[in-house]
């Protein structure tokens, strides 16, 4: 600890929970707390600039994934996307029936809106996920029936990086007559996204996945489909969203949107490269290391394995006084204090998600961050297994 | 990351009496996967007294440090004696677990007696102050997680 601390090699790969803030978003965003500080609602001339910011950005995140400005209505985070586009979206469809299906590898923020629906008199369906995290098309199909209004399958998974075949779902829903929403968090701003491509009837994104700001997030619904708002309160947002503007965050948003956009093949083919790497590299450095998630149906800055006889947190501990930063979906990292539910869905076994590992790269990674993290992990590797239980009765066993 | 002591952060970093005693006179084993943890404790009899003490933990950062320090508070103690380590000890020696992380502490003194139970019960003796087989240190359906 102590001084030492603040000299070694700092390397963020955790830009699956957060990035960092491009610095042109950052300059986008400081002029709208002091310079531009009206109320977008107020018939002024700083109302006016306020007003003409957001309905700026608004056109910025609606180009990022192929939809009309009208049709955005920014939020506070992607969970609160994911709440509004599940619950907002049943509860405007109730009168025609009351079943929703979603996958058993969503997020909380999907899953568990489910379940409060569940509680409210709504019937769930989950459709599981086969080892790679691949929901089948056809397997939502066999369970939509005559009262399904809402089927929601994200577009990629954020812990085991795949990537769904939204468009196929999506077809067969709509075949049905029911709404199709995906939670395009993890996916908007990295990979190509187009709600015409796929479509949906909404969609969820999140600035803070594509280095814009916290506390910005941004619910896509198509024309003339009816949200119930999760708040009661004024006009803003078409009614759809109450509450005063977040004008600096939705900015910002607006700007890594426009960046994005732009750089999607650059940044892809940057991260892809380094994530191959990764995915080559760690198995081929550590025994017993196997890649979670499909090894190319994936988000290009994503690569998440699980490491054998150990458990995550022990990992992130001693990769983080290497200067080290992921995550791990293990039970002792997670507040919950349960093993993954995605690796948990995906057929693996609770004793390997204990040992999950999950790097999400970023734009400020380079090559020579690869190269640390493949020298520092087999070592920490190796002394967390000279002490576990698992790894000495397997190497018994193997004698 | 956890709030860890100081205290934790060297116990996990640089863990006591890890490993296996090959002839060991008792073997405790807690925990299992899908809670996330698991404990097996060796221990060493001599005069009564624990000479050696030794264990492999499958675990967090608490879980380590638990282990590591059990071992350290048992080693050299009497079997009387160290049947009276309970988890409120561990954490206290420790300077505190993250609330969450408390059920850890838990761990490493059932691990503890579970040894010593196997022990007593080899050579069919009865140990004061040991805790008769299932009294609570069964993992129900409830996990002991760390």
């Amino acid at each position: 600890m102590g001084n030492e601390k603040n000299t070694i090699r700092k390397v963020y790969m955790d830009n699956m929970a957060t990035t960092r803030v491009l610095p042109e978003v950052l300059d986008a965003m400081l002029p709208y707390f002091r310079d531009v500080y009206g109320n977008p609602q107020s018939i002024h001339s700083w109302g006016d600039e306020a007003r003409e910011a957001i309905e700026s950005a608004r056109e910025q995140v609606a180009a990022l994934v192929g939809g009309d400005a009208e049709e955005i209505i920014f939020t506070s985070s992607g969970s609160e996307a994911n709440n509004l586009a599940v619950k907002g979206l049943a509860q405007g469809q109730i009168t025609k029936g009351k079943h929703i299906i979603i996958s058993a590898i969503e997020h909380f923020s999907v899953l568990h809106a489910a379940r409060t629906l569940e509680k409210a008199g709504f019937e769930i369906t989950e459709v599981p996920v086969d080892k790679y995290g691949f929901v089948d098309p056809d397997e939502v199909a066999r369970n939509i029936k005559k009262e399904t209004i809402l089927v929601s399958v994200m577009h990629a998974n954020g812990e085991v990086g795949t990537i769904e075949p939204i468009a196929d779902i999506a077809r067969k829903v709509k075949e049905a007559g029911a709404l199709f929403h995906t939670d395009a968090v993890a996916s908007a701003g990295s990979i190509p996204v187009d709600v015409n491509k796929l479509g949906v009837d909404a969609l969820s994104l999140a600035g803070n996945e594509f280095y814009g700001p916290k506390g910005s997030g941004a619910l896509w619904v198509r024309k003339r489909v009816r949200v119930i708002p999760l708040m009661d309160g004024g006009v803003q947002e078409g009614g759809r969203r109450p509450g005063t503007e977040n004008v600096a965050a939705i900015v910002g948003m607006g700007k890594a949107a426009e960046v994005a956009l732009k750089d999607i093949p650059a940044r892809g083919e940057k991260l892809s490269r380094m994530r191959d790497r990764l995915i080559k590299g760690l198995p081929a450095a550590i025994d017993h290391v196997f890649l979670t998630g499909h090894p190319t149906e994936r988000l290009p800055q994503h690569a998440s394995f699980c490491v054998e006889f150990i458990e995550g947190e022990g990992m992130l501990l001693w990769l983080d006084r290497d200067g080290i930063a992921v995550s791990s979906g293990s039970a002792c990292t997670s507040k919950a204090l349960k093993a993954s539910h995605v690796l948990i869905a995906m057929g693996i076994p609770h004793e390997k998600a204990q040992g999950s590992l999950l790097f999400g790269l970023g734009v400020d990674n380079n090559e020579a961050d690869i190269d640390y993290v493949l020298e520092k992990l087999p070592p920490i590797v190796n002394r967390l297994r000279q002490m576990s239980p698992l790894y000495a009765k397997f190497m018994k066993e193997k004698r | 990351m956890p709030a860890y002591s100081d205290k934790v952060m060297d116990h996990f970093m640089n863990p006591r009496n890890v490993g296996e005693i090959k002839d060991a006179d008792g073997i405790g084993e807690v925990g299992n996967p899908v809670c996330g943890d698991m404990m097996t404790f060796y221990i060493k009899v001599k005069d009564n007294r624990l000479e050696d003490v030794k264990f492999q933990t499958f675990g967090c950062g608490a879980a380590v440090a638990v282990s590591s320090i059990t071992s350290e508070m048992a080693k050299g103690k009497t079997l009387e004696e160290a049947v009276k380590i309970t988890p409120a000890l561990v954490a206290k020696e420790l300077e505190g677990l993250p609330k969450n992380k408390y059920h850890c502490s838990n761990l490493g003194a059932q691990a503890l007696q579970e040894a010593i139970r196997n022990y007593a019960k080899k050579k069919g003796i009865k140990i004061e102050g040991l805790q008769e087989k299932g009294e609570g240190d069964e993992e129900g359906e409830e996990c002991e997680v760390c």
